[in-house]
């Protein structure tokens, strides 16, 4: 680990203490997780603290874990994740929070500490039915006006549900259940770590 | 007394001055905005979550179909995430190569970006000029990697394909005689690296003259000046990267401050902006593509040295990242079976998550890959730079005219498949 990061580990500690849920170093990047009832309070310190300043929302996203393994995964479902820059200090920071409620996910929203995220949080919600509380504009961004689900989640079929048709004798648009076949072509594998040669992935 | 009210227009979805599939709901009052509220997600192809259905490999030719007017620098912040979960190394050439290919690809979307720009507001001959260099370079694109467009070239550990040796010629057809032929093929002579040498030499000149036209141009600046004005500490606030962040003053480049790649070894320096509007970044990105010319010839001259001595691989020799050569495939029982495996099942990216940013031409363009140690990837996130730009239009355009909407688009370099993925 570099020094940079290090003393970013070492700032996180001292600033934030016991809110800390997890903080792991991997591939040169931080990852901070807090739980959702600090996570305003969290970003808060990380945007404006003098050791942290955190100026930039890079990047938020939300993850469904409920595949993770073959359905190894254990604990809440959905999480929103931040990627957080620093210009004056040079440094980047990954965020992850859960939300507590798989049935309906509910994260406090970050529009007011970084205005960017307005769009991103749309887009989580659009994709994966986050709900961001104190949003002010929390409408559906990327997927058709109208449609219903989040087709994002891992439950959700590639294909879809319903497909769109003209119809002559309606003389209009019509939505009719999908008539094609799921196909995978290549099957998802997880291997052994000892697979192959071992350790070269 | 009639009642005044806000009156609302509906900007595109195909509107020649919308770059793509744009609905801009725009609310008027008489001629000045108050309120636009963009409506994308029309070209929404779902590709993150096709990636979650494809191999590794398989994902790469769908970057290509995001920001398609800046293909290479897709693939890059990709490939990179793939690379860093699985810690391989990528060959000093592969390295030089792509970045050479970046910045061949920052001069195409810059010259797009300028050239439709102006189109929009109103100066019809840069379209004409820009896309004759682009040309130029498209064939760079095509000698490389076999395509115009959807380049496929970076890999997981490097780059497909070494630089070819020789250039596509142009051949006599009812359309361009024997003394055009041979005047369109005098620098097609020698290799790639010659073609796109002799361009760097021309270029500087080309840009010259965008800026004649341009620059000092009344009409231009009119359009331009004062237009959009965003405050550096806006700019953050909103999430801006590249040349809209560097527009309003703050210098922050991916290439200088987290160098990747082999960009410490280049030499080039990043323009800033002064007051943040759309004249200030159309400065901003003609200078960029000066310094781009100038981190081209340092890799053609490094490339060429090294091609003098044999050249090295351009593709990491993991095989359980990259296939092998050919002919060792065709010989060895373990290569054939590496093959195999590789281009049925893939490749195994151990678990872990990654991100990688570039500094894309428009922006800082992020890869956030989660592997669960599958064959697929978990989860991609696609930070698109465009996205964050294209939130920010309401505050943009408040209080603009509305022939000033199509400025504050031109501006933020808008590709719609980079923002709707």
């Amino acid at each position: 680990m570099s020094a940079r990061l290090e003393l970013l580990c070492q700032n996180l500690q001292n600033v934030l203490g016991d809110r800390i849920v997890g903080l792991k170093t991997a591939l040169g990047e931080v990852t901070l997780e807090v739980a959702a009832a600090h996570y305003l309070e969290v970003a808060r310190i990380l945007r404006d603290h003098p050791d942290l300043r955190f100026e930039q929302l890079m990047d938020l996203t939300g993850v469904d874990y409920s595949a993770w393994g073959d359905g190894a995964w254990e604990g809440p479902r959905f999480a929103a994740v931040c990627h957080l820059t620093s210009i004056s200090k040079n440094w980047r920071l990954r965020l992850r929070v859960f939300a507590p409620d798989d049935g309906f996910p509910v994260l406090p929203s970050v529009v007011n500490l970084w205005n960017g995220a307005n769009w991103y949080e749309r887009e989580a919600f659009d994709l994966y039915g986050i709900h961001f509380e104190g949003h002010p504009d929390l409408r559906r961004i990327l997927t058709d006006y109208g449609f219903v689900g989040h087709p994002f989640r891992k439950d959700f079929p590639i294909s879809g549900h319903v497909e769109m048709r003209y119809d002559p004798e309606q003389r209009r648009v019509v939505y009719q259940p999908v008539s094609i076949e799921p196909r995978e072509v290549t099957p998802r594998i997880i291997r052994e770590d000892s697979y192959g040669d071992a350790g070269r992935g | 007394m009639a009642e005044i009210r806000n009156y609302t227009i509906n900007f595109g979805p195909q509107h020649p001055a919308a770059h793509g599939v744009l609905r801009l709901v725009l609310e008027l009052d008489g001629e000045v905005i108050v309120r636009a509220d963009p409506h994308i997600g029309l070209l929404h192809r779902g590709t993150e979550k096709l990636a979650e259905t494809k191999t590794w490999l398989q994902t790469v030719p769908y970057l290509d179909r995001l920001d398609y007017v800046s293909m290479m620098c897709n693939e890059h912040a990709y490939v990179m995430a793939v690379e860093k979960l699985l810690g391989v190394e990528v060959p000093l050439r592969a390295q030089y190569i792509r970045v050479m290919m970046d910045e061949v690809t920052r001069i195409l979307n810059h010259l797009l970006n300028i050239g439709t720009h102006a189109l929009d507001i109103g100066a019809m001959t840069m379209v004409l000029y820009t896309f004759r260099e682009r040309e130029d370079l498209m064939d760079v694109y095509e000698a490389v990697s076999g395509a115009r467009l959807h380049a496929a070239y970076y890999r997981p550990g490097g780059v497909y394909r070494d630089l070819p040796d020789r250039m596509p010629q142009y051949e006599v057809n009812k359309f361009k005689n024997a003394e055009t032929v041979r005047r369109l093929n005098e620098a097609r002579q020698g290799s790639l690296l010659d073609f796109l040498e002799d361009f760097t030499n021309r270029f500087p000149t080309y840009v010259d003259e965008y800026e004649t036209l341009l620059t000092d141009n009344r009409i231009w600046k009119q359009r331009t000046v004062g237009v959009g004005v965003v405050s550096p500490e806006r700019a953050l606030q909103l999430g801006f990267t590249g040349p809209m962040l560097r527009g309003s003053g703050v210098e922050w480049d991916l290439r200088k401050k987290q160098p990747y790649e082999v960009y410490d070894r280049m030499e080039f320096d990043v323009p800033v902006g002064v007051n943040g509007d759309c004249y200030d970044r159309y400065l901003v990105r003609i200078e960029e593509m000066r310094q781009a010319n100038r981190i081209v010839r340092q890799c053609i001259d490094w490339l060429r040295n090294d091609s003098a001595k044999g050249a090295g691989p351009v593709i990491t020799d993991n095989h359980k990242v990259a296939p092998p050569p050919r002919e060792k495939m065709k010989a060895g029982m373990e290569d054939l079976i590496h093959h195999f495996k590789l281009f049925t099942e893939g490749m195994h990216v151990p678990p872990g998550e990654a991100y990688a940013a570039i500094e894309h031409p428009k922006g800082e363009f992020g890869v956030y890959a989660i592997s669960d140690g599958g064959n697929k990837p978990y989860r991609i996130k696609l930070r698109s730079p465009g996205f964050p730009h294209l939130a920010a239009t309401d505050e943009l355009a408040k209080g603009h005219m509305i022939a000033d909407a199509t400025a504050i688009i031109g501006t933020i370099d808008l590709v719609l498949g980079d923002t709707d993925r």
